[in-house]
């Protein structure tokens, strides 16, 4: 709890003014993973900013968590490459096996830049690409 | 230490070439995110082993994308005289193998993708003979792929910023009237004229100027900025250098989106580098004339891709377009005059300064001279980053550059110009590709996405899938927009899921004229662009789908899979991948498909020894 205080006093000192807003929150999703409500509270006090201009960005941006992720990232690109390619064969196979995994975020993106390798998928910042289901699986399992 | 004048410039180029050719040669592995997404991380540590333990004199080292990613990882053994052979496909015993072959001094033709100089008798093909590349001229993307991105010595040795120090030397009218005179447009989608930008923007008043470049490549499906920026960061650099100077700037942001961690990396380190040689910072190259630069990373937002958004949120806010006019040119970041281009086109001006608007001129078309990058991506063979001369003709890019489809499935379609874009059939493969042509057939240039669809693309679940997109990333802000491509999603959600009712095609076309005509920017002005694209130039397809029939057999609701008994061998192994239960049978005998359990996902599809499978 102080802690995340701590975290917040020192990413804003760093970035002052509600200008900065997005590089802060950036940098505090960076260190904590995502963006509790109690961080946001402590950005809009720090920033003497209405709380809901910080949540409202903070809800703008599809990079912005808001809850706990789990241990493991794994971002099944959604783009037009990738769609044409399979990726939601990729996405359904992906949530039939790691669907109720605790570990794992499941989560889409719209496209990673590596469309020519399409379909693709991000494992813990991590892009593997020419994927099929089952391959995709079993890149997800040797992250684990 | 800070270079000050041409002198100091010329001995870091020579420094660069010894670093670019080394005299005992270099093993280079393209390293960008296409690169490493094919495990290119596992092909540079095997070569550096392999050099270490065998004791080769080669240096090993990084470069960015050659383009050509259907072959990636892609390798390159360089010589000091300049000659480079290619070899595509790598993975860590390829290396291995590679790495021993060089201490015996066997270039290895049989695994060689083709050379740029070297003696025709190795019996390894040109590179530029290659069909991939005969068709290209490549400008912007020379030295990507040739030189380490992440040393800005390599970019120097190559010629860079040497325009820079030419244009801090004029007057910044004639830096200007150059870009004016070499007719470059916006590569960011729309084709505004650069040098007429620049001039609004120097003629707007106040001392306090912003350059932007935008690097938020919002396309789902194009990726041709992110190669820029990660292997060529010093381009786009240099190019705002010039355009800062020619519009009396001294502050610049370049706005990265989320998505490209390596590309921020690469600019933070290029950034750094241009200011610790005093290229960046004030008193630039010994003149009074001082330019800094920012890296600002979206925050995964499309629509911050338009240019009052991408305003707002550097401000800081929810990235919401506003009205034009104001213009950025007159009124744009903190309220001061800004040009906003995109990376593409900045990547461009240090070209026209150094070689001079008449050569640019000698590519594209009078209209829309020089080149264009796009990213051919989809069902074509050779996927991967091409240039070419504007004007150049469709199917030339698709057939000759790319090949074409893969296994000898027929081309039915071409998405150009992402969700704001279009579907154009085969049938106008003639066209060339430029601003009006393409805007006429009712798609646009775009930024350059390029996805190539087959006969198993179902054009009316693609249209779909585009409004989904911009249906959920629409800023909400203005009616027709929010809730038109809310309506028009429905509509085409239940038309794919087979219950389309009668009238939905007029009503589609209704609401897409609504919503184009009534939206604030552009997103909500070209979001109905796929679906009216789609309905002029497939519309059988919509009305098969009222008719309860998906042709391309795509929509779940609209096919099945049957197993023909005749060829099933009774393996069993569709039955051992099917996730959902769906098949039954006993060993050796024919298998049945249940159909009201079958998700089709078409696992069985692609496990079946037969080919007993078929859609219905
Ligand atoms: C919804 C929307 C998304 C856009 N996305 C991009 C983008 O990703 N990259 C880009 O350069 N321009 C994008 N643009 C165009 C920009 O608003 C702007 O016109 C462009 O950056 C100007 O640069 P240019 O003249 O060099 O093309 C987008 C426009 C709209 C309406
Ligand atoms: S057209 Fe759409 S994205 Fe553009 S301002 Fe309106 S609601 Fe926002
Ligand atoms: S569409 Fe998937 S990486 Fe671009």
């Amino acid at each position: 709890m102080s802690d995340m205080n701590q975290v917040v006093d020192r990413i804003i000192a760093r970035h002052p003014g509600e200008k900065n807003l997005i590089p802060a929150l950036q940098e505090i999703q960076g260190e904590l993973g995502y963006l509790p409500e109690l961080a946001l509270e402590a950005v809009a006090q720090r920033l003497k900013i209405p709380l809901s201009r910080v949540y409202g960005v903070a809800t703008f941006y599809a990079q912005f968590r808001l809850t706990k992720p789990g241990e493991h990232l794994v971002q099944v690109c959604r783009g037009t490459a990738c769609h044409v390619r399979g990726s939601q064969v990729i996405q359904e196979a992906l949530a039939r096996e790691f669907g109720g995994d605790g570990r794992v975020s499941l989560e889409e993106v719209r496209c990673v830049g590596c469309c020519s390798l399409a379909p693709v998928v991000v494992v813990d910042g991590r892009p593997f690409g020419r994927l099929d289901p089952q391959k995709a699986v079993s890149v997800v399992r040797g992250a684990l | 230490m800070k270079l000050r004048s041409l002198e100091d410039l010329e001995r870091v180029r020579q420094e660069g070439k010894t670093l670019l050719w080394p005299a005992e040669g270099k093993i280079l592995v393209g390293m960008a995110s296409c690169g490493l997404a094919s495990g290119a991380a596992a092909v540079y540590q095997a070569f550096c082993e392999a050099v270490e333990s065998q004791g080769l004199k080669f240096r090993v080292g990084e470069t960015g994308c050659l383009g050509f990613c259907a072959r990636e990882p892609i390798a390159e053994l360089r010589f000091p005289d300049e000659t480079r052979i290619f070899y595509g496909e790598m993975d860590r015993d390829k290396a291995l193998e590679l790495a021993s072959s060089f201490s015996h001094g066997d270039l290895r033709p049989d695994l060689a993708l083709g050379r740029i100089g070297g003696d025709p008798a190795w019996e390894i093909p040109e590179l530029e003979q290659i069909t991939f590349y005969r068709g290209q001229r490549r400008r912007v993307l020379a030295d990507c792929g040739l030189i380490n991105p992440l040393d800005i010595r390599e970019y120097i040795a190559q010629g860079g910023y040497f325009a820079a120090w030419q244009a801090l030397h004029m007057p910044p009218e004639a830096v200007l009237e150059e870009i004016k005179r070499a007719g470059l447009r916006g590569r960011g989608g729309a084709g505004f004229p650069t040098g007429k930008k620049w001039e609004l923007a120097r003629s707007a008043p106040g001392p306090k100027k912003y350059v932007i470049c935008n690097g938020d490549e919002g396309d789902p499906g194009a990726y041709m900025d992110r190669s820029v920026l990660e292997g060529n960061p010093h381009s786009v650099i240099e190019g705002m250098i010039i355009g800062a100077y020619a519009v009396g700037a001294d502050e610049g942001y370049i706005y990265v989106r989320a998505e490209y961690p390596l590309a921020v990396k690469h600019l933070r380190i290029a950034v750094a580098q241009a200011e610790e040689l005093g290229l960046l910072g004030s008193d630039i190259l010994g003149t009074t004339f001082s330019f800094r630069i920012h890296i600002f990373e979206g925050a995964g937002a499309f629509v911050c891709g338009e240019e009052t958004a991408l305003i707002a949120s550097i401000e800081g806010r929810r990235g919401q377009p506003r009205p034009r006019p104001p213009y950025p040119v007159g009124s744009g970041l903190f309220g001061k005059p800004t040009v906003i281009n995109n990376v593409e086109t900045w990547a461009n001006v240090p070209l026209i300064s150094r070689h001079g608007a008449e050569w640019f001129r000698t590519l594209g078309t009078s209209r829309s001279p020089g080149t264009k990058i796009f990213s051919l991506t989809g069902k074509v063979r050779n996927t991967g980053l091409v240039e070419v001369p504007i004007g150049t003709p469709l199917g030339q890019l698709i057939s000759e550059v790319g090949g074409g489809p893969p296994q000898g499935k027929a081309l039915k379609a071409v998405q150009i110009g992402g969700p704001s874009g279009g579907c154009l059939p085969a049938e106008l493969l003639d066209l060339a590709i430029d601003y009006e042509t393409l805007t006429q057939a009712g798609s646009m240039m775009g930024s350059g996405g390029m996805v190539v669809l087959d006969e198993d693309t179902c054009m009316v679940e693609l249209a779909r899938f585009f409004l989904e997109f911009t249906q959920a990333e629409s800023c909400g802000q203005c009616p027709p927009c929010r809730i038109g491509t809310k309506r028009m999603l429905e509509i085409l959600t239940r038309i794919t899921a087979g219950r389309g009712r009668p009238g939905d095609l007029e009503l589609l076309e209704e609401l897409a004229h609504g919503v184009q005509e009534t939206s604030l920017c552009g997103l909500g002005r070209t979001a109905p662009n796929p679906v009216l694209t789609t309905l002029r130039y497939f519309r059988a397809e919509y009305e098969a789908h009222l008719a309860g029939h998906c042709p391309a057999g795509v929509c779940r609701a609209l096919f099945s899979y049957a197993i023909a008994e005749e060829k099933c061998a009774g393996c069993g192994l569709c039955l051992r991948v099917c996730p959902s239960g769906a098949i039954w049978g006993e060993p050796g005998k024919p298998h049945r498909i249940v159909k009201a359990l079958c998700i089709r996902c078409g696992a069985c599809v692609s496990v079946c020894p037969k080919g007993a499978i078929a859609k219905l």
